[in-house]
Protein backbone atom coordinates (compact mmCIF):
# COMPACT_ATOMS: atom_id res chain seq x y z
CA UNK A 1 0.00 0.00 0.00
CA UNK A 2 2.91 2.01 0.69
CA UNK A 3 6.02 1.74 -0.97
CA UNK A 4 8.99 3.60 0.04
CA UNK A 5 12.10 3.85 -2.51
CA UNK A 6 15.25 5.51 -1.56
CA UNK A 7 13.54 7.87 0.83
CA UNK A 8 16.33 10.94 1.60
CA UNK A 9 15.65 13.88 3.44
CA UNK A 10 18.45 16.52 4.99
CA UNK A 11 18.15 19.52 7.16
CA UNK A 12 20.65 21.98 5.94
CA UNK A 13 23.93 20.00 5.81
CA UNK A 14 22.82 17.13 7.81
CA UNK A 15 21.48 14.47 6.23
CA UNK A 16 18.73 12.60 8.55
CA UNK A 17 17.76 10.22 6.11
CA UNK A 18 20.11 8.10 3.79
CA UNK A 19 17.95 6.02 1.82
CA UNK A 20 15.19 4.25 3.02
CA UNK A 21 13.17 1.66 1.18
CA UNK A 22 10.50 -0.67 2.34
CA UNK A 23 7.00 -1.28 0.93
CA UNK A 24 4.24 -1.01 4.16
CA UNK A 25 1.25 -3.67 3.24
CA UNK A 26 -2.43 -3.65 4.42
CA UNK A 27 -3.24 -4.90 7.40
CA UNK A 28 0.57 -4.69 8.23
CA UNK A 29 1.67 -3.47 11.97
CA UNK A 30 5.14 -2.03 11.08
CA UNK A 31 6.96 -0.37 14.36
CA UNK A 32 10.22 1.71 14.01
CA UNK A 33 12.31 1.48 17.12
CA UNK A 34 16.24 2.42 16.98
CA UNK A 35 18.20 4.99 19.24
CA UNK A 36 17.53 9.07 19.79
CA UNK A 37 18.35 10.54 16.43
CA UNK A 38 18.14 7.83 14.29
CA UNK A 39 15.80 9.49 12.27
CA UNK A 40 13.18 7.23 13.19
CA UNK A 41 10.28 10.06 13.31
CA UNK A 42 11.51 12.20 10.12
CA UNK A 43 11.06 8.79 8.29
CA UNK A 44 7.35 8.60 10.02
CA UNK A 45 6.93 12.26 9.12
CA UNK A 46 8.00 12.00 5.53
CA UNK A 47 5.35 9.44 5.33
CA UNK A 48 2.36 11.59 5.02
CA UNK A 49 4.88 15.01 4.01
CA UNK A 50 4.43 16.44 7.04
CA UNK A 51 8.54 16.82 5.98
CA UNK A 52 9.06 16.92 2.24
CA UNK A 53 11.46 14.38 1.59
CA UNK A 54 14.28 15.84 -0.15
CA UNK A 55 14.55 13.18 -2.79
CA UNK A 56 13.07 9.54 -2.73
CA UNK A 57 9.24 8.38 -3.15
CA UNK A 58 6.26 7.51 -1.70
CA UNK A 59 3.74 5.52 -3.53
CA UNK A 60 1.05 5.34 -1.50
CA UNK A 61 -2.14 3.35 -3.12
CA UNK A 62 -0.79 3.91 -6.91
CA UNK A 63 0.15 7.66 -5.99
CA UNK A 64 3.68 9.55 -5.71
CA UNK A 65 2.91 11.71 -2.69
CA UNK A 66 6.11 13.53 -2.78
CA UNK A 67 5.15 14.88 -6.34
CA UNK A 68 4.77 18.48 -5.30
CA UNK A 69 1.35 18.92 -8.10
CA UNK A 70 -0.15 15.97 -6.30
CA UNK A 71 -2.71 17.59 -3.88
CA UNK A 72 -1.42 16.05 -0.31
CA UNK A 73 -4.69 17.20 1.52
CA UNK A 74 -6.47 14.70 0.17
CA UNK A 75 -4.04 11.80 0.71
CA UNK A 76 -3.69 12.73 4.59
CA UNK A 77 -7.08 11.92 4.51
CA UNK A 78 -6.32 8.71 4.20
CA UNK A 79 -3.54 8.68 6.43
CA UNK A 80 -4.20 9.01 9.87
CA UNK A 81 -1.13 11.00 12.10
CA UNK A 82 -0.98 10.55 16.41
CA UNK A 83 1.23 13.00 17.87
CA UNK A 84 3.57 12.36 20.73
CA UNK A 85 2.25 16.13 21.96
CA UNK A 86 -1.10 14.60 20.98
CA UNK A 87 -1.80 18.30 19.46
CA UNK A 88 -5.96 18.60 20.14
CA UNK A 89 -7.16 21.73 18.58
CA UNK A 90 -7.24 23.79 22.06
CA UNK A 91 -10.07 25.98 20.45
CA UNK A 92 -12.09 23.47 19.91
CA UNK A 93 -14.14 20.96 21.92
CA UNK A 94 -13.65 17.59 22.03
CA UNK A 95 -16.43 16.78 19.85
CA UNK A 96 -15.24 20.12 17.78
CA UNK A 97 -12.00 18.32 17.35
CA UNK A 98 -13.36 14.92 15.61
CA UNK A 99 -15.71 16.75 13.74
CA UNK A 100 -13.73 19.31 12.11
CA UNK A 101 -11.98 17.60 9.73
CA UNK A 102 -14.87 15.15 8.41
CA UNK A 103 -17.34 18.21 8.46
CA UNK A 104 -15.18 20.26 6.44
CA UNK A 105 -14.40 17.58 4.05
CA UNK A 106 -18.02 16.76 3.19
CA UNK A 107 -19.24 20.38 3.36
CA UNK A 108 -16.56 21.65 1.03
CA UNK A 109 -17.54 18.41 -1.43
CA UNK A 110 -21.33 19.49 -0.98
CA UNK A 111 -20.66 22.95 -1.75
CA UNK A 112 -18.91 21.73 -4.72
CA UNK A 113 -21.37 19.39 -6.13
CA UNK A 114 -23.91 22.12 -5.53
CA UNK A 115 -21.89 24.60 -7.65
CA UNK A 116 -21.16 21.96 -10.42
CA UNK A 117 -24.58 21.33 -10.63
CA UNK A 118 -25.91 24.90 -10.57
CA UNK A 119 -23.71 25.06 -14.08
CA UNK A 120 -24.49 22.47 -15.78
CA UNK A 121 -27.89 23.45 -15.05
CA UNK A 122 -27.27 26.16 -17.18
CA UNK A 123 -25.57 24.57 -20.21
CA UNK A 124 -27.59 21.85 -20.20
CA UNK A 125 -30.20 25.04 -21.37
CA UNK A 126 -28.02 25.25 -24.48
CA UNK A 127 -27.11 22.01 -25.04
CA UNK A 128 -28.56 19.18 -26.88
CA UNK A 129 -27.01 16.47 -24.91
CA UNK A 130 -28.34 17.22 -21.09
CA UNK A 131 -25.90 16.00 -18.62
CA UNK A 132 -26.62 14.39 -15.92
CA UNK A 133 -27.01 16.17 -12.44
CA UNK A 134 -24.28 15.60 -9.39
CA UNK A 135 -26.39 13.04 -7.14
CA UNK A 136 -26.84 15.26 -3.53
CA UNK A 137 -28.43 12.89 -0.78
CA UNK A 138 -28.08 14.87 1.89
CA UNK A 139 -28.76 18.56 2.60
CA UNK A 140 -26.35 20.37 5.40
CA UNK A 141 -28.09 19.71 7.95
CA UNK A 142 -28.14 15.97 7.78
CA UNK A 143 -24.70 15.89 6.92
CA UNK A 144 -23.93 17.63 9.79
CA UNK A 145 -25.90 15.17 11.86
CA UNK A 146 -24.14 12.33 10.39
CA UNK A 147 -20.67 13.60 11.34
CA UNK A 148 -21.86 14.26 14.69
CA UNK A 149 -23.15 10.81 15.23
CA UNK A 150 -20.35 9.54 13.79
CA UNK A 151 -18.26 11.20 16.39
CA UNK A 152 -19.94 10.58 19.20
CA UNK A 153 -20.05 7.03 18.34
CA UNK A 154 -16.22 6.85 18.51
CA UNK A 155 -16.42 8.91 21.45
CA UNK A 156 -18.43 5.98 23.23
CA UNK A 157 -15.98 3.56 22.43
CA UNK A 158 -13.72 5.33 24.14
CA UNK A 159 -16.00 5.74 27.28
CA UNK A 160 -15.44 9.02 26.94
CA UNK A 161 -19.06 10.73 25.63
CA UNK A 162 -19.23 12.96 28.54
CA UNK A 163 -16.36 14.77 27.78
CA UNK A 164 -18.00 15.45 24.54
CA UNK A 165 -18.53 19.32 25.37
CA UNK A 166 -15.18 19.49 27.63
CA UNK A 167 -11.93 21.53 26.44
CA UNK A 168 -8.73 19.73 25.84
CA UNK A 169 -7.17 21.63 28.27
CA UNK A 170 -9.44 20.21 31.18
CA UNK A 171 -8.26 16.43 30.03
CA UNK A 172 -5.66 13.83 31.29
CA UNK A 173 -2.85 13.30 28.90
CA UNK A 174 -4.21 9.54 28.62
CA UNK A 175 -7.44 11.12 27.33
CA UNK A 176 -6.16 13.63 25.12
CA UNK A 177 -4.06 10.87 23.46
CA UNK A 178 -7.25 8.48 22.74
CA UNK A 179 -9.11 11.32 21.51
CA UNK A 180 -6.25 12.23 19.46
CA UNK A 181 -6.49 8.37 17.77
CA UNK A 182 -10.34 8.63 17.44
CA UNK A 183 -9.81 11.92 15.42
CA UNK A 184 -7.63 10.56 13.18
CA UNK A 185 -10.07 7.67 12.67
CA UNK A 186 -12.58 9.89 12.59
CA UNK A 187 -11.76 10.41 9.14
CA UNK A 188 -11.73 6.27 8.04
CA UNK A 189 -7.75 6.27 7.60
CA UNK A 190 -6.58 3.06 5.54
CA UNK A 191 -3.39 3.65 7.73
CA UNK A 192 -2.55 5.39 11.14
CA UNK A 193 1.14 6.62 11.68
CA UNK A 194 1.90 7.16 15.61
CA UNK A 195 4.99 9.15 15.87
CA UNK A 196 5.76 7.87 19.63
CA UNK A 197 2.73 8.35 21.71
CA UNK A 198 2.75 7.34 24.74
CA UNK A 199 6.84 8.71 25.12
CA UNK A 200 4.64 12.39 26.37
CA UNK A 201 2.23 10.38 28.78
CA UNK A 202 2.55 9.34 32.71
CA UNK A 203 3.43 5.94 33.35
CA UNK A 204 -0.36 5.42 34.77
CA UNK A 205 -1.93 6.34 31.17
CA UNK A 206 0.35 4.75 29.32
CA UNK A 207 -1.90 1.47 29.12
CA UNK A 208 -4.79 3.11 28.50
CA UNK A 209 -3.67 4.32 25.07
CA UNK A 210 -1.77 1.44 24.20
CA UNK A 211 -4.70 -1.22 24.82
CA UNK A 212 -7.09 1.26 22.02
CA UNK A 213 -4.10 0.93 19.64
CA UNK A 214 -3.89 -2.73 20.38
CA UNK A 215 -7.74 -3.17 19.56
CA UNK A 216 -7.45 -1.03 16.66
CA UNK A 217 -4.99 -3.53 15.80
CA UNK A 218 -6.66 -6.58 15.63
CA UNK A 219 -9.77 -5.08 14.15
CA UNK A 220 -7.13 -4.86 11.15
CA UNK A 221 -5.95 -1.46 10.65
CA UNK A 222 -2.76 -0.34 8.84
CA UNK A 223 -0.33 1.16 11.29
CA UNK A 224 2.99 2.21 11.63
CA UNK A 225 4.63 3.07 14.88
CA UNK A 226 7.60 4.75 16.45
CA UNK A 227 7.52 3.76 19.73
CA UNK A 228 10.01 3.28 23.00
CA UNK A 229 7.93 0.89 24.23
CA UNK A 230 9.49 -2.44 23.39
CA UNK A 231 7.21 -5.11 25.44
CA UNK A 232 4.61 -2.83 23.21
CA UNK A 233 6.44 -3.29 19.95
CA UNK A 234 6.92 -7.19 20.60
CA UNK A 235 3.17 -7.71 20.98
CA UNK A 236 1.56 -5.86 18.42
CA UNK A 237 4.33 -5.89 15.50
CA UNK A 238 4.12 -7.71 12.78
CA UNK A 239 7.05 -6.38 11.22
CA UNK A 240 9.96 -4.59 12.99
CA UNK A 241 12.24 -1.84 11.48
CA UNK A 242 15.31 -0.97 13.18
CA UNK A 243 16.70 2.07 12.14
CA UNK A 244 20.20 4.03 13.16
CA UNK A 245 21.79 6.74 11.77
CA UNK A 246 19.01 7.45 9.24
CA UNK A 247 18.86 3.88 7.71
CA UNK A 248 16.97 0.91 8.13
CA UNK A 249 19.50 -1.72 10.11
CA UNK A 250 17.26 -4.59 10.58
CA UNK A 251 14.10 -5.92 9.31
CA UNK A 252 12.57 -8.91 11.19
CA UNK A 253 9.64 -10.40 12.69
CA UNK A 254 9.49 -9.46 16.20
CA UNK A 255 9.95 -12.76 17.92
CA UNK A 256 12.91 -12.89 15.82
CA UNK A 257 14.17 -8.93 15.96
CA UNK A 258 13.79 -9.49 20.57
CA UNK A 259 15.25 -12.49 20.56
CA UNK A 260 17.96 -13.06 18.21
CA UNK A 261 19.01 -9.94 16.72
CA UNK A 262 21.25 -9.71 13.45
CA UNK A 263 22.59 -6.43 13.43
CA UNK A 264 25.33 -5.91 16.14
CA UNK A 265 23.75 -2.13 16.44
CA UNK A 266 20.62 -3.56 16.98
CA UNK A 267 21.96 -6.03 19.51
CA UNK A 268 23.79 -3.07 21.46
CA UNK A 269 20.47 -1.55 21.45
CA UNK A 270 18.60 -4.01 22.97
CA UNK A 271 20.77 -4.74 25.69
CA UNK A 272 20.29 -1.08 26.86
CA UNK A 273 16.53 -1.04 26.71
CA UNK A 274 15.28 -4.57 27.49
CA UNK B 1 -9.38 80.89 38.27
CA UNK B 2 -11.83 82.60 40.46
CA UNK B 3 -14.64 83.02 37.71
CA UNK B 4 -14.71 79.11 36.99
CA UNK B 5 -18.40 78.58 37.93
CA UNK B 6 -18.93 81.17 35.45
CA UNK B 7 -17.33 79.78 32.75
CA UNK B 8 -18.96 76.95 32.99
CA UNK B 9 -22.28 78.05 33.18
CA UNK B 10 -21.48 79.89 29.44
CA UNK B 11 -20.30 76.69 28.33
CA UNK B 12 -23.69 74.57 29.66
CA UNK B 13 -25.28 77.76 27.47
CA UNK B 14 -24.17 77.08 24.59
CA UNK B 15 -23.62 73.16 25.19
CA UNK B 16 -27.15 73.27 25.78
CA UNK B 17 -28.99 75.90 23.99
CA UNK B 18 -26.80 76.57 20.96
CA UNK B 19 -27.00 73.00 19.61
CA UNK B 20 -23.50 72.20 21.46
CA UNK B 21 -24.73 68.27 22.99
CA UNK B 22 -25.61 68.14 18.87
CA UNK B 23 -22.30 68.90 17.52
CA UNK B 24 -20.72 66.83 20.31
CA UNK B 25 -22.94 63.72 19.76
CA UNK B 26 -22.08 64.00 16.17
CA UNK B 27 -17.98 64.23 16.68
CA UNK B 28 -18.56 61.35 19.41
CA UNK B 29 -20.18 59.07 16.83
CA UNK B 30 -17.89 60.23 14.50
CA UNK B 31 -15.09 59.25 16.24
CA UNK B 32 -16.30 55.91 17.25
CA UNK B 33 -16.97 55.21 13.75
CA UNK B 34 -13.63 55.86 12.28
CA UNK B 35 -11.91 53.70 15.13
CA UNK B 36 -14.18 50.94 15.56
CA UNK B 37 -14.40 50.19 11.52
CA UNK B 38 -10.76 51.44 11.26
CA UNK B 39 -10.13 48.69 13.35
CA UNK B 40 -12.09 46.28 11.83
CA UNK B 41 -10.59 46.95 8.18
CA UNK B 42 -7.08 46.74 10.36
CA UNK B 43 -8.11 43.60 11.78
CA UNK B 44 -8.95 42.01 8.43
CA UNK B 45 -5.87 43.33 6.42
CA UNK B 46 -3.49 43.06 9.53
CA UNK B 47 -4.70 39.28 9.40
CA UNK B 48 -4.39 38.85 6.03
CA UNK B 49 -0.59 40.68 6.02
CA UNK B 50 0.14 38.15 8.81
CA UNK B 51 -0.95 34.97 7.35
CA UNK B 52 1.70 36.05 4.19
CA UNK B 53 4.50 36.04 6.55
CA UNK B 54 3.98 33.70 8.24
CA UNK B 55 3.66 31.42 5.40
CA UNK B 56 6.52 28.78 4.28
CA UNK B 57 8.72 30.94 1.93
CA UNK B 58 10.10 28.43 -0.32
CA UNK B 59 7.60 29.04 -3.58
CA UNK B 60 7.43 32.06 -5.74
CA UNK B 61 4.31 33.55 -4.91
CA UNK B 62 4.24 33.62 -1.25
CA UNK B 63 7.73 35.40 -1.65
CA UNK B 64 6.49 38.31 -3.21
CA UNK B 65 3.33 38.65 -1.52
CA UNK B 66 5.66 38.93 1.28
CA UNK B 67 7.63 42.00 -0.84
CA UNK B 68 4.37 43.99 -1.21
CA UNK B 69 3.70 43.13 2.27
CA UNK B 70 6.74 44.56 3.38
CA UNK B 71 6.36 47.33 1.09
CA UNK B 72 2.73 48.24 2.83
CA UNK B 73 3.87 48.03 6.44
CA UNK B 74 7.09 50.00 5.61
CA UNK B 75 5.10 52.61 3.90
CA UNK B 76 2.14 53.01 6.69
CA UNK B 77 4.23 52.72 9.99
CA UNK B 78 6.72 55.15 8.28
CA UNK B 79 4.57 58.05 7.57
CA UNK B 80 2.76 59.98 10.44
CA UNK B 81 -1.42 59.56 10.26
CA UNK B 82 -1.98 62.90 9.45
CA UNK B 83 0.25 62.87 6.63
CA UNK B 84 -1.66 59.80 5.32
CA UNK B 85 -5.01 61.61 6.02
CA UNK B 86 -3.68 64.43 3.88
CA UNK B 87 -2.37 62.82 0.79
CA UNK B 88 -5.07 60.90 0.80
CA UNK B 89 -7.81 63.18 1.11
CA UNK B 90 -5.62 66.09 -0.95
CA UNK B 91 -3.48 64.36 -3.39
CA UNK B 92 -4.61 60.60 -3.83
CA UNK B 93 -8.69 60.92 -4.33
CA UNK B 94 -8.64 63.91 -6.61
CA UNK B 95 -5.91 62.30 -8.64
CA UNK B 96 -8.15 59.40 -8.76
CA UNK B 97 -11.22 61.75 -8.92
CA UNK B 98 -13.20 60.49 -6.53
CA UNK B 99 -15.52 62.70 -4.11
CA UNK B 100 -15.84 61.25 -1.21
CA UNK B 101 -16.89 62.53 2.61
CA UNK B 102 -14.56 62.98 4.51
CA UNK B 103 -15.69 60.61 7.29
CA UNK B 104 -15.17 57.90 4.94
CA UNK B 105 -11.74 58.62 3.90
CA UNK B 106 -10.81 58.63 7.93
CA UNK B 107 -11.80 55.61 8.09
CA UNK B 108 -10.28 53.94 5.22
CA UNK B 109 -7.12 55.80 6.19
CA UNK B 110 -7.32 54.42 10.04
CA UNK B 111 -8.21 51.10 8.51
CA UNK B 112 -5.36 51.04 6.22
CA UNK B 113 -2.95 52.26 8.89
CA UNK B 114 -3.81 50.21 11.48
CA UNK B 115 -3.42 47.26 9.28
CA UNK B 116 -0.10 47.38 9.53
CA UNK B 117 0.09 47.72 13.34
CA UNK B 118 -2.67 44.99 13.42
CA UNK B 119 -0.42 42.79 11.02
CA UNK B 120 2.77 42.74 13.33
CA UNK B 121 0.09 41.88 16.24
CA UNK B 122 -1.17 39.33 14.76
CA UNK B 123 1.98 38.15 13.74
CA UNK B 124 3.43 37.50 17.23
CA UNK B 125 0.59 36.42 18.20
CA UNK B 126 -0.02 33.42 15.38
CA UNK B 127 3.89 32.76 15.81
CA UNK B 128 3.09 32.17 19.69
CA UNK B 129 0.51 29.10 19.01
CA UNK B 130 1.67 25.79 19.26
CA UNK B 131 3.19 24.67 15.92
CA UNK B 132 1.65 21.17 16.47
CA UNK B 133 -1.65 22.90 15.92
CA UNK B 134 -0.41 23.56 12.84
CA UNK B 135 0.85 20.07 12.17
CA UNK B 136 -1.96 18.77 13.50
CA UNK B 137 -4.30 20.21 10.72
CA UNK B 138 -2.70 19.52 8.14
CA UNK B 139 -2.32 15.84 9.36
CA UNK B 140 -6.19 15.29 9.05
CA UNK B 141 -6.10 16.90 5.70
CA UNK B 142 -7.21 20.38 6.28
CA UNK B 143 -5.43 22.90 3.58
CA UNK B 144 -3.04 25.41 5.28
CA UNK B 145 -5.56 28.24 4.40
CA UNK B 146 -8.38 26.26 6.25
CA UNK B 147 -6.30 25.31 9.00
CA UNK B 148 -5.00 29.03 9.76
CA UNK B 149 -8.41 30.08 9.49
CA UNK B 150 -9.61 27.90 12.00
CA UNK B 151 -7.54 26.47 14.47
CA UNK B 152 -4.45 28.96 14.77
CA UNK B 153 -6.01 32.36 14.51
CA UNK B 154 -8.84 31.60 17.04
CA UNK B 155 -6.50 30.96 19.39
CA UNK B 156 -3.96 33.64 18.09
CA UNK B 157 -6.23 36.34 18.64
CA UNK B 158 -7.38 35.03 22.30
CA UNK B 159 -3.49 35.36 23.00
CA UNK B 160 -3.21 38.92 21.28
CA UNK B 161 -6.68 40.27 22.46
CA UNK B 162 -5.43 42.75 25.64
CA UNK B 163 -2.92 44.22 22.67
CA UNK B 164 -5.17 44.97 20.22
CA UNK B 165 -7.79 46.77 22.86
CA UNK B 166 -4.70 48.90 23.10
CA UNK B 167 -4.44 49.08 19.56
CA UNK B 168 -8.35 50.27 19.37
CA UNK B 169 -7.40 53.04 22.28
CA UNK B 170 -4.74 54.70 20.57
CA UNK B 171 -7.09 54.61 17.52
CA UNK B 172 -9.99 56.23 19.33
CA UNK B 173 -7.07 59.22 20.52
CA UNK B 174 -5.28 59.34 17.12
CA UNK B 175 -8.78 60.18 15.94
CA UNK B 176 -8.44 63.62 17.40
CA UNK B 177 -6.60 64.37 14.08
CA UNK B 178 -9.35 63.84 11.37
CA UNK B 179 -10.35 67.67 11.11
CA UNK B 180 -7.35 67.90 9.12
CA UNK B 181 -9.69 67.36 6.46
CA UNK B 182 -12.82 68.51 7.58
CA UNK B 183 -14.52 65.52 9.71
CA UNK B 184 -16.23 66.64 12.67
CA UNK B 185 -15.19 65.07 15.55
CA UNK B 186 -15.06 66.03 19.21
CA UNK B 187 -12.59 68.86 18.74
CA UNK B 188 -14.19 70.35 16.03
CA UNK B 189 -17.19 70.02 18.25
CA UNK B 190 -15.91 71.61 21.64
CA UNK B 191 -13.68 73.99 19.41
CA UNK B 192 -16.85 75.06 18.17
CA UNK B 193 -17.80 75.84 21.67
CA UNK B 194 -15.21 77.57 22.54
CA UNK B 195 -14.90 80.07 19.83
CA UNK B 196 -18.45 81.05 20.39
CA UNK B 197 -18.01 82.32 23.71
CA UNK B 198 -14.64 83.06 23.73
CA UNK B 199 -13.57 80.05 26.16
CA UNK B 200 -11.58 77.72 25.96
CA UNK B 201 -10.80 76.17 29.34
CA UNK B 202 -14.22 74.15 29.91
CA UNK B 203 -14.79 73.04 26.56
CA UNK B 204 -10.79 71.61 25.94
CA UNK B 205 -11.31 69.81 29.93
CA UNK B 206 -14.62 68.30 28.64
CA UNK B 207 -13.52 67.05 25.90
CA UNK B 208 -10.26 65.55 27.62
CA UNK B 209 -12.88 63.78 30.03
CA UNK B 210 -14.99 62.98 27.38
CA UNK B 211 -11.56 60.63 25.97
CA UNK B 212 -11.03 59.32 29.36
CA UNK B 213 -14.33 58.18 30.05
CA UNK B 214 -14.13 56.44 26.21
CA UNK B 215 -10.99 54.81 27.12
CA UNK B 216 -11.76 53.54 30.42
CA UNK B 217 -15.26 51.92 28.60
CA UNK B 218 -13.25 50.26 25.95
CA UNK B 219 -10.65 48.84 28.76
CA UNK B 220 -13.98 47.47 30.36
CA UNK B 221 -14.85 45.95 27.42
CA UNK B 222 -11.99 44.24 26.39
CA UNK B 223 -11.51 43.11 29.90
CA UNK B 224 -15.06 41.44 29.41
CA UNK B 225 -13.93 39.62 26.39
CA UNK B 226 -10.89 38.14 27.37
CA UNK B 227 -12.75 36.69 30.22
CA UNK B 228 -15.37 35.45 28.18
CA UNK B 229 -12.85 33.76 25.54
CA UNK B 230 -10.70 32.59 28.00
CA UNK B 231 -13.09 29.65 28.79
CA UNK B 232 -11.50 26.88 26.80
CA UNK B 233 -8.01 27.44 28.90
CA UNK B 234 -9.60 26.72 32.23
CA UNK B 235 -12.03 23.49 33.78
CA UNK B 236 -15.44 25.59 33.06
Amino acid sequence: MIEITDLRKSFGNLEVLKGITTTISEGEKVVVVGPSGSGKSTFLRCLNCMEDPTSGSIIFDGVDITDMKVDINIHRRRMGMVFQQFNLFNNKTVLGNIMLAPLHVKLTDFRRKKLKNAFIRISNLFARDKKPLYEINANRQQIKEEVRENALRLLKRIGLEDKADAYPSTLSGGQKQRIAIIRALAMNPKVILFDEPTSALDPEMVGEVLDLIRQLAEEGMTMVIVTHEMGFAREVATRVLFMDDGQILEENAPAEFFSNPQNPRAKEFLSKVL
Amino acid sequence: MGNFDKKIAKFWEIFINHNGYAKVLTGLQNTLIIAVVGLAIGIVIGTVIAAIEVMPKYKRLPRILNGVCAFYVGLFRGTPIVVQLLVAYYVILPLLGINMPPVNVCIMVFGLNSGAYVSEIMRGGILSVDPGQMEAGRAVGLSYSVTMLKIVVPQAVKNILPTLGNELIALVKETSVVSFVGAADLYVAFSYIGTNNYEFMVPYLAMALIYIVMVMIIAMFVRIMERSLRKSDRNN
